[in-house]
């Protein structure tokens, strides 16, 4: 019953965006033989630098050729603009996307160029290769570094209360109750930015992989549930229990991001939730950040099985429709290249370890990379769920706002996950739901 | 005005009234539909197209880059959203409220501004003022005023010793508070409506309350209240529509937060859409457009009903 509407589809689509969009780009190599390379990126301070740096160096190092970068916004508006845009062979000829699970809903072997043993790859550690792969084709290489999810906490909280890094939860919680009676909030919420509540799910999957090894695929396959395995409930559970001793920052409900990450900084709030990538754009106002603020990842009941989630970095693909293939090549063959990683480690401080061999963090790497760099030295992490499945529920973030505010108790979270997680999982027309 | 009444005459040409001889009969038909074809061109292009394709893809299973069709799936999926019920409750409470204060209040500003003020004009523009802003621009600022800590509305409340709310933060207060600004941003509308229909009544019905020595309470009870009946009815119409598809301003300040609080079924639609279930979305939007219309066409009925009685 499966039918290709690409024609009617692409007439449709084209007919909304011949409206909004020129399509002047110059695609012929200039009298000079000088070629432009188009390049889609995203539109967060810390891409945004990240993807200068490299078009830069690279121009420099190949004067034929130039890059002319365009943003995209971030979260699921970018993801349905980088899909229309491939769907209606509008896209330019390199782009930075995300790798994991979202690769698989831009049908990569429909519409993008398969880089499967070729050259360009020689330099990308060979554990990054399975995010960038779909159906035994390989499509991308890193852009950035590594990126710990887990609580980023104020070390000089820590030092000024006395209080030591903690392995369990509820040591987590007993220095909670610390920093709560020394008058600063102890768990930062941003519940405005609503993606940012699932962190405590998301980056709690190292401790559901210790306990349950097989979850990825069972999940995948629609055997196992969060509501019914208790170590999956675990993140839901410990959502619901900062709230319950009501350690969360004041209008939580309201807050954002940036604001989430000022109060890190500046020691207002001791731990927050949240990605270790976000913190290089800050290091231009708050320059204390390099050495104030610390990664760990999130505490589990058992203290010897201490880890850390981690997110593997996005990557950049080569559109199918560009005109320009060698030119990308040489440009990917760059960005995955220890020149490559050089010239964005000038211009952005490295948050984790490159996906790059023979690419190293630098002596003044900050805190947070440090951190993570000894988790990865002990072999004690874990790529986060989305990585190893094609499978994450859109409303997650919604979810986990709703048992964060105790409106919605954690096992009841964690069953409506479950549901948001089979609409997906039919959508995508999976096996075996 | 009085000029009116001798009719438009544009240019040179036969002056209106002096009859054609030519036996135009068969031309006329084919004539004016010629003329009908640009029209039928965009029509069809830009509504009805999208409308019929829009009923086909949300029977499928949609990527943008090929469908699959699945029968009735998505409208079954779509109706056993978990927040459909919430969204559902939050859509008719924002739409009752929104249009019930717009119907107060615009009232009320129309009697005002339709009395002798000195500063009637400046006061009308005012009003109206807001509706003349993006949707976007208002959401935006207000989630500002309206912050917990920095918030301008909290601190106004601190100053007469009022802790005020995490207004748009907490799940009791976020539904209302958006709906506040959305009456704010829409009463000028409203108004606008009233002072046009108050404006109309004859002057007679009032000089008769005042001879049979009735009040300000007996002019508005007796005259203004039942003969702006006509503009009641556009208001409600108008605001109540708006307020079922109401979607960007609840975007901009809450989206559809805290947890699922203030969705709506615009909201849970375009969480769809973001999610990348476009047949599923588009399956929403067809039921979106028949709860609207099993809504609306009713609502129009009775009150069109009541304004024949009056």
């Amino acid at each position: 019953m499966k039918t290709s509407h690409r024609t009617i589809a692409t007439a449709v689509a084209v007919l909304a965006m011949t409206a909004l969009t020129s399509c002047g780009s110059s695609s012929e190599p200039a009298a000079d033989g000088t070629v432009t390379l188009s390049f889609m990126t995203g539109s967060d301070q810390s891409t945004v630098d990240t993807s200068k740096a490299l078009a830069n160096a690279f121009m420099k190092a190949n004067p034929s050729i130039k890059i002319d970068m365009e943003h995209q916004p971030g979260g699921s508006e970018g993801d349905n603009i980088v899909k229309t845009r491939l769907s209606t062979g509008e896209m330019t000829d390199v782009f930075w996307y995300n790798s994991g699970s979202l690769l698989q809903a831009l049908n990569p072997a429909q519409t993008l160029v398969d880089l499967t043993g070729d050259p360009v790859l020689t330099n990308v550690q060979q554990d990054y290769l399975p995010v960038v792969t779909q159906g035994g084709k390989v499509y991308g290489v890193p852009a950035t570094t590594l990126t710990g999810g887990g609580i980023l906490y104020n070390r000089k909280v820590y030092d000024k209360l006395g209080l030591e890094v903690p392995k369990t939860w509820d040591a987590f919680m007993a220095n909670n109750e610390k920093i709560k009676a020394a008058g600063i909030a102890p768990v930062i919420s941003t519940f405005k930015d609503t993606w940012t509540s699932q962190l405590f799910v998301l980056a709690d999957f190292y401790n559901v992989q210790a306990a349950v090894p097989s979850f990825a695929q069972d999940y995948t396959a629609g055997k196992v549930k969060y509501a019914t395995t208790p170590a999956a409930q675990g993140g839901f559970q410990h959502l619901a229990d900062v709230h319950a001793k009501d350690y969360l920052s004041k209008g939580f409900g309201s807050a954002t991001l940036d604001q989430g990450l000022k109060m890190l900084v500046e020691g207002k709030g001791a731990h927050y939730a949240m990605l270790s990538g976000l913190l290089p754009p800050l290091l231009a106002t708050y320059p204390q950040t390099a050495t104030d603020v610390g990664f760990l990842g999130v505490p589990s009941s058992d203290p010897a099985k201490h880890g850390a989630t981690v997110w593997e970095p996005p990557a950049i693909y080569i559109a199918k429709t560009t005109e320009h293939l060698d030119a990308a090549k040489k440009f990917l063959a760059f960005v995955a290249s220890p020149a490559g990683t050089e010239a964005v480690t000038a211009a952005v401080r490295p948050s984790g370890p490159y996906r790059i061999k023979g690419s190293k963090l630098p002596d003044d790497a900050i805190q947070v990379a440090k951190d993570l760099q000894v988790y990865i030295d002990k072999g004690a992490t874990s790529p986060a769920l989305e990585f190893l499945s094609p499978i994450k529920g859109p409303s997650l973030e919604q979810i986990t706002v709703a048992v964060g505010s105790g409106l919605t108790p954690p096992a009841e979270g964690a069953a409506q996950y479950d549901k948001d997680v089979e609409k997906q999982a039919k959508q995508l027309g999976l096996a075996g739901w | 005005m009085t000029k009116q009444q001798t009719g438009p005459r544009m240019g040179p040409g036969a002056a209106p009234g002096q009859r054609h001889t030519r036996p135009a009969a068969r031309h006329r038909s084919a004539y004016p539909y010629a003329l009908y074809l640009p029209a039928a061109v965009v029509y069809l292009v830009i509504f009805l197209v999208p409308t019929v394709t829009a009923f086909y893809f949300a029977l499928t299973r949609w990527t943008l880059f090929d469908s699959t069709f699945v029968g009735l799936d998505n409208f079954r999926d779509f109706l056993a959203e978990q927040n459909l019920r919430i969204g559902f409750a939050n859509t008719i409470v924002y739409a009752v409220v929104t249009s019930g204060l717009k119907v107060v209040l615009g009232l009320l500003l129309g009697v005002l501004l339709t009395s002798r003020l000195r500063l009637r004009g400046f006061l009308r523009s005012v009003v109206f003022f807001p509706v003349l802003v993006s949707t976007v621009a208002v959401g935006i600022t207000f989630s500002a005023l309206l912050r917990p800590d920095t918030g301008l509305v909290n601190k106004a409340l601190a100053l007469a010793g009022i802790d005020g709310p995490d207004w748009l933060g907490d799940a009791n207060t976020a539904l209302l508070s958006v709906a506040a600004v959305d009456v704010w941003k829409g009463v000028g509308l409203a108004t606008v409506i009233y002072i046009a229909g108050i404006m109309s009544i004859p002057r007679d019905y009032y000089q008769a309350v005042a001879v049979d020595g009735g009040t300000a309470w007996h002019r508005f009870r007796h005259v203004t209240l039942p003969l702006s009946w006509p503009a009641t009815y556009s208001v409600i119409i108008l605001s109540f529509i708006g307020g079922l598809r109401s979607f960007d301003l609840i975007w901009t300040m809450t989206r559809g937060g805290p947890g699922f609080t203030s969705d709506t079924i615009a909201s849970i639609i375009y969480k769809q859409y973001q999610a990348g279930f476009f047949g599923l979305s588009t399956a929403g939007n067809v039921l979106l457009f028949i709860i609207v219309t099993a809504i609306v066409l009713p609502l129009n009925y009775v009150l069109g009903k009541r304004q024949v009685a009056v």
